[in-house]
């Protein structure tokens, strides 16, 4: 592993097998969520199994925080040595010249999702294991749906998720095909591929943004 | 045309620089931007100052010494030239021209605008050559076919002049672009392949090193290369680094 | 024979290189390794040479004052390589290859090394391939050729039009290889100052560090010089910046007789001058006269017109253009030799017919073979009847493919779209077939200093054939100076390491630094370009592509009181202990000052017309340059005399066992 980081190659490597394993734990998150739209039933019985089977709780969680926490500990370690790279700055640097924004600020749009990360944290996942393994309550395969919707009650909240959406549109945009490039991916299909990871960047962030938004306008009304 | 310039003086590579503000009149759009440096130098030396002092030599484009960040960029704002075939018609009467050095902490300031690129000599050092004896006892040239498409894909990769553009431009001063268009060139032929995995592996090795930055992928050294190196080249690298690294 | 001895060996041309082989002295393996050799100048020839000195065993120093060895300017070179591989069955063949640089060259050159010279061509492309030089392919994978000015047959292999940067890149893979292993020590950013004899040997040379100023020692049994072209003279020149003549000139100055200073070759496509400012010029490939047409108006009305620009190229019908070489010269047409070329261009602009805004340029026009082309493509793409737009369409399509760069590059310089309107043109100095005299072996009259590729006198004659000087670089380098010099050196296993604390280096180093601090104490106004400029434009107007008995010997007196007036008082800010490009400039210019004195003097002498050296009073009626074979069948070598003017004249006769002397024709 160290012989691994050492080399700048390894790197991007790591950065972007790790981005391509979120990008993939989004497709799940996002279908499942998308249910929560259709058809409440679906959702609830979804998240079930995914709160309570053995392969998801012990093998598949424990690996994607690692994945987020080494794309995001990756993410700083190569931003500080970027940043050392240059040594004295330019007076002048016109960077929109030759380079997207999104290309050049994946770090802030990268923060701005950690953070968000926090707050969703705290929101879902601390709530779960809260109510499992600290209350010890017992299982009740009905109360996913509701509690997701009254999550997005609060205004503040929602706006939150919407902007945090955005980011995730833009850290994507660059993120996802700067992945396929990293891992040597680059020949006559890269075109396609291209549109595919960008039409990606749009579509999932704004599927979560229209659940967020959707379940803010329609609360459920005992 | 009247021009401010505001250029980077630095007496020699532990001194401290500065920028420095000078006006130039009857600059013409004919000129060479190398020629309208010329003509501030020549003004300079009749003043008794010291001229500025910059990296250049066959000023056609191809020997890859000229460097030079102008307003933000290197080779200034055009593309696909280098900074010695940049015309002043592409300027304004009345502009201010911002002139720095190629910045990376792997290419200290030397004096002024010049700056010292032996990283990208040790770098070529380190595997940028195919190990073949130059006693002539060589097979013949026609011996080996070579694919068209794979011979014309080497020689673009072939055509790096080694200036450093990508180097200035990228915001992480990565040397990808130059370290991967020779392993590129090389990978392509079949001259190349039988060292390929440990040529990628020193080289990235000896780039690492050097201090030059990760690349991310954003696509700035592309834009600025004067010669339009691809990064598909980049992406050839990469594979031939992971395909070495799985080899072991 | 007098004091010049060629060494040529003797027996049959063809057999002469492979028994010189055989007969020479070698240094068995082990004694290689006690053996240093300093190669100065890293472009094809050296670059080669020290790549493959350092693999056979010898301990290498090179030094460039570029800041890599990959910068020389052989990069510069857009062409192509000869080779007599004949792979177009074309019946091409080493005697072919050398009967046409004999001719090319104006039978000025000498047989046996210009028949080497044949015989290596073809395993250099063999080793470049090896090396991994992407030369442009056919479809079924093998090389492609394309034919060049002067020549019947297509022998020229292309990597796109940037040849020399990929041969040199190649060399400079090779020279990377040796340093990695330790064999080579590559002094970059460094100048060779001046050349250190020891009992008369060559044993050193003083060198100054371009970034500290530092004044080195640096100590070897033989020095290698494979510095170019001096074409630089001129000020003006497609040469770079930074080429110079200093390293031949210093070695002159110490015993090495200057050959042929005044054969030089004026290329005739570059992009004219624009103006005063104008610091280099760009050249543009020879292969555009493959399919380019050059004119000029029929009628100088129409000439005049055109600079004021009242009139417009395009605007002139077929019968108003004079196609000057096609019409001179029916059978070669636009392919005529580059000093033919180059001739009729300034004949013509000097007659008032040249069509930019100095009067010094002529077109080079594509239409016709955009018309040719497109209506090929048409056929061959199954359109039948294309109308007019189609066929220009597809006829600027093959041109892009064919010369896509260069257009590129003259409409970037010119800001004129040259599919649009005709290319202007003119002659511009782009090399130097003078230099050091050297022997078979690549000696010059000094014990132990070699010179190879343009900074030597050897291969081309008066003239030189396009695409063959990347082909004598590469020769001298890779397969004729590595073996030449062990014969030389087989003497020295013995000697052991050359100490630089000597009395010889003590003396150098002082006249090095007594020169630098005579520089350094001008005090007039004048910077070192202000000089260059005023001395490139006595070249340029009285020993250019012209020559009379009149303006040389006027060159002569303005040279000399040009270099007093330099010396006095050129004005050099800065100090000599630093990073100092105007002394750099100006330690250049001091030589450039006697080396153009040489030049005119030579020019002068020579009172024949042959290849690059053109003297009015020897042309025939129709304008054609008359060679005296009787009298000036000779090279000659000028020995260092203390001043430029005085030195002194020593004849090599050139003996043709094997080809017969013929006028050159094109017709």
């Amino acid at each position: 592993m160290s012989g691994l980081i050492k080399s700048s190659i390894a790197r991007k490597v790591v950065m972007a097998l790790s981005g391509l394993f979120l990008v993939s734990f989004l497709v799940i998150h996002v279908t499942i969520n998308l249910a929560s739209v259709i058809s409440p039933d679906f959702f609830n019985e979804a998240s079930h199994f995914m709160g309570y089977n053995v392969l998801v709780q012990y093998i598949m969680q424990p690996i994607l925080i690692a994945g987020v926490i080494v794309h995001f500990v990756m993410g700083f370690v190569l931003e500080i040595q970027n940043r050392n790279a240059r040594g004295v700055g330019y007076v002048q640097y016109k960077g929109s010249a030759n380079a997207p924004w999104v290309s050049r600020n994946m770090i802030y749009s990268g923060l701005v999702i950690l953070a968000f990360l926090g707050l969703h944290f705290y929101d879902f996942w601390i709530h779960e294991m809260t109510y499992k393994y600290i209350e010890v309550s017992p299982e009740n395969p009905t109360r996913y749906y509701a509690e997701t919707v009254e999550k997005f009650a609060p205004l503040w909240r929602t706006i939150i998720y919407v902007i945090s959406f955005v980011l995730l549109s833009l850290h994507l945009w660059h993120g996802f095909s700067s992945s396929l490039q990293s891992m040597g991916v680059n020949n006559k299909y890269t075109p396609a591929l291209k549109t595919f990871t960008k039409l990606f960047a749009v579509v999932v962030p704004l599927a979560f943004a229209f659940i967020a938004l959707y379940h803010h306008l329609n609360p459920i009304t005992h | 045309m009247k021009l401010t310039l505001k250029i980077w003086r630095q007496k020699d590579a532990s001194s401290k620089g500065q920028m420095v503000d000078y006006t130039l009149d009857g600059v013409e759009g004919d000129m060479s931007f190398l020629e309208m440096l010329d003509i501030l130098n020549e003004e300079l030396i009749s003043k008794g100052e010291e001229p500025v002092e910059f990296d250049h030599d066959c000023r056609e484009g191809i020997c890859g010494t000229c460097s030079l960040q102008i307003n933000g960029e290197p080779h200034g704002p055009d593309r696909l030239i280098t900074t010695c075939q940049l015309h002043m018609r592409k300027f304004n009467d009345g502009d201010t021209i911002v002139i720095e050095p190629f910045r990376a902490k792997a290419f200290p300031v030397i004096k002024d605008l010049i700056v010292d690129r032996n990283a990208f000599e040790r770098i070529q050092q380190a595997g940028g050559y195919i190990s073949v004896n130059t006693s002539g006892n060589t097979v013949d040239a026609n011996a080996i076919p070579i694919d068209k498409h794979a011979a014309d894909a080497a020689m673009d990769a072939a055509t790096c002049i080694g200036c450093g553009a990508c180097v200035a431009a990228c915001k992480n001063a990565s040397a990808m672009l130059f370290t991967s268009a020779k392993v590129s060139q090389f990978a392509l032929l079949p001259q190349g392949q039988v060292e390929a995995a440990d040529r990628v592996q020193n080289m990235v090795r000896q780039m690492d090193l050097e201090g030059f930055g990760n690349c991310t992928n954003t696509g700035a050294c592309e834009i600025e290369c004067p010669k339009g190196i691809s990064l598909e080249n980049i992406a050839r690298m990469n594979r031939e680094y992971l395909s070495a690294s799985v080899k072991g | 024979m007098g004091i010049l001895d060629s060494k040529t060996p003797s027996g049959p041309l063809a057999d002469k290189w492979t028994k010189h082989k055989n007969d020479i002295d070698l240094v068995n393996p082990a004694n290689k390794r006690n053996i240093d050799i300093i190669v100065v100048g890293t472009g094809l020839a050296g670059g080669a040479a020290a790549a493959t000195l350092a693999e056979l065993g010898y301990n290498v120093k090179t030094f460039c004052y570029q800041d890599s060895p990959r910068r020389a300017h052989s990069i510069a070179a857009q062409g192509g390589i000869n080779a007599a591989k004949n792979y177009q069955g074309d019946g091409d063949s080493h005697y072919r290859l050398f009967y046409d640089t004999i001719k090319g060259g104006d039978y000025r050159s000498r047989e046996a090394n210009v028949y080497r010279l044949a015989e290596e061509s073809v395993n250099i492309i063999d080793q470049c391939v090896a090396q991994g030089v992407p030369f442009a392919r056919e479809y079924g994978g093998l090389l492609d050729n394309r034919s060049f000015g002067g020549v019947l047959v297509s022998r020229t292999f292309y990597a796109k039009g940037q040849t020399g940067q990929q041969l040199l890149l190649g060399a400079y893979a090779a020279m990377n290889r040796q340093i990695n292993r330790g064999k080579i020590q590559a002094y970059n950013r460094h100048e060779m100052m001046d050349l250190v004899l020891v009992d008369g040997k060559a044993r050193g040379i003083i060198a100054r560090d371009l970034v500290s100023g530092e004044i080195q020692r640096h100590s070897a049994h033989a020095v290698v010089l494979a510095t170019g072209g001096y074409g630089n003279v001129f000020f003006l020149s497609t040469n770079a910046m930074g080429s110079n003549v200093t390293a031949a000139w210093r070695a002159h100055r110490k015993g090495a007789f200057f050959a042929n200073p005044c054969y030089t070759q004026i290329h005739p496509t570059c992009i004219p001058v624009s103006g005063e400012h104008q610091s280099k010029l760009t050249l543009m490939s020879e292969s555009l006269r493959n399919d380019g047409r050059i004119w000029v108006p029929k009628r100088k009305e129409d000439a005049v017109a055109i600079r004021e620009g009242k009139l417009k190229p395009t605007q002139l019908g077929e019968e108003e253009r004079d196609y000057y070489l096609e019409r001179r010269y029916p059978a070669f047409g636009n392919l005529v030799p580059r000093d033919v070329a180059s001739r009729a261009a300034k004949e013509r602009c000097d007659a008032g017919f040249g069509v930019n805004k100095t009067g010094e340029a002529v077109y080079l026009d594509f239409a016709a073979a955009i018309q040719r082309y497109g209506k090929e493509k048409a056929l061959t793409s199954g359109i039948k009847d294309p109308d007019k737009e189609t066929i220009i369409k597809l006829g600027e399509e093959v041109i892009e493919a064919k010369y896509g760069n260069l257009f590129q590059m003259y409409e970037k310089i010119v800001d004129e779209n040259p599919y649009k309107t005709p290319m202007m043109i003119y002659p511009a100095v782009h090399y130097t077939m003078g230099g050091l005299w050297v022997d078979y072996n690549l000696q010059t009259t000094i014990e132990g200093c070699y010179c190879a590729g343009e900074a030597n006198f050897s291969d081309h004659g008066a003239n030189r054939l396009g695409a063959s000087a990347l082909m004598q670089g590469l020769a001298d380098g890779y397969f004729v100076l590595p073996y030449t010099i062990g014969d030389y050196l087989s003497d020295d296993i013995r000697t052991g390491p050359i100490p630089t604390d000597s009395p010889e280096f003590d003396a150098v180093e002082k006249e090095v630094r007594d020169r630098m601090e005579k520089l350094m104490s001008g005090t007039g106004i004048h910077s070192v370009d202000y000089y260059h400029k005023k001395l490139g434009k006595i070249m340029w107007n009285k020993c250019g592509m012209s020559r009379n008995e009149k303006d040389l010997k006027e060159a002569i007196k303005e040279i000399s009181e040009l270099r007093k007036d330099f010396w006095e008082n050129v004005k050099i800010p800065g100090e000599a202990g630093s990073k100092n490009q105007e002394l750099e400039k100006a330690g250049r210019v001091a030589d450039f000052m006697e080396l153009g004195e040489l030049f005119a003097k030579d020019a002068l002498h020579r009172n024949e017309s042959c290849g690059g050296h053109f003297r009015e009073e020897y042309q025939t009626e129709e304008g054609e340059a008359l060679r005296d074979d009787k009298n000036f069948k000779y090279v000659a070598a000028w020995e260092f005399k203390g001043e430029p003017k005085d030195a002194e004249l020593h004849k090599e006769d050139l003996v043709y066992e094997n080809i017969e002397l013929k006028t050159r024709s094109y017709k």
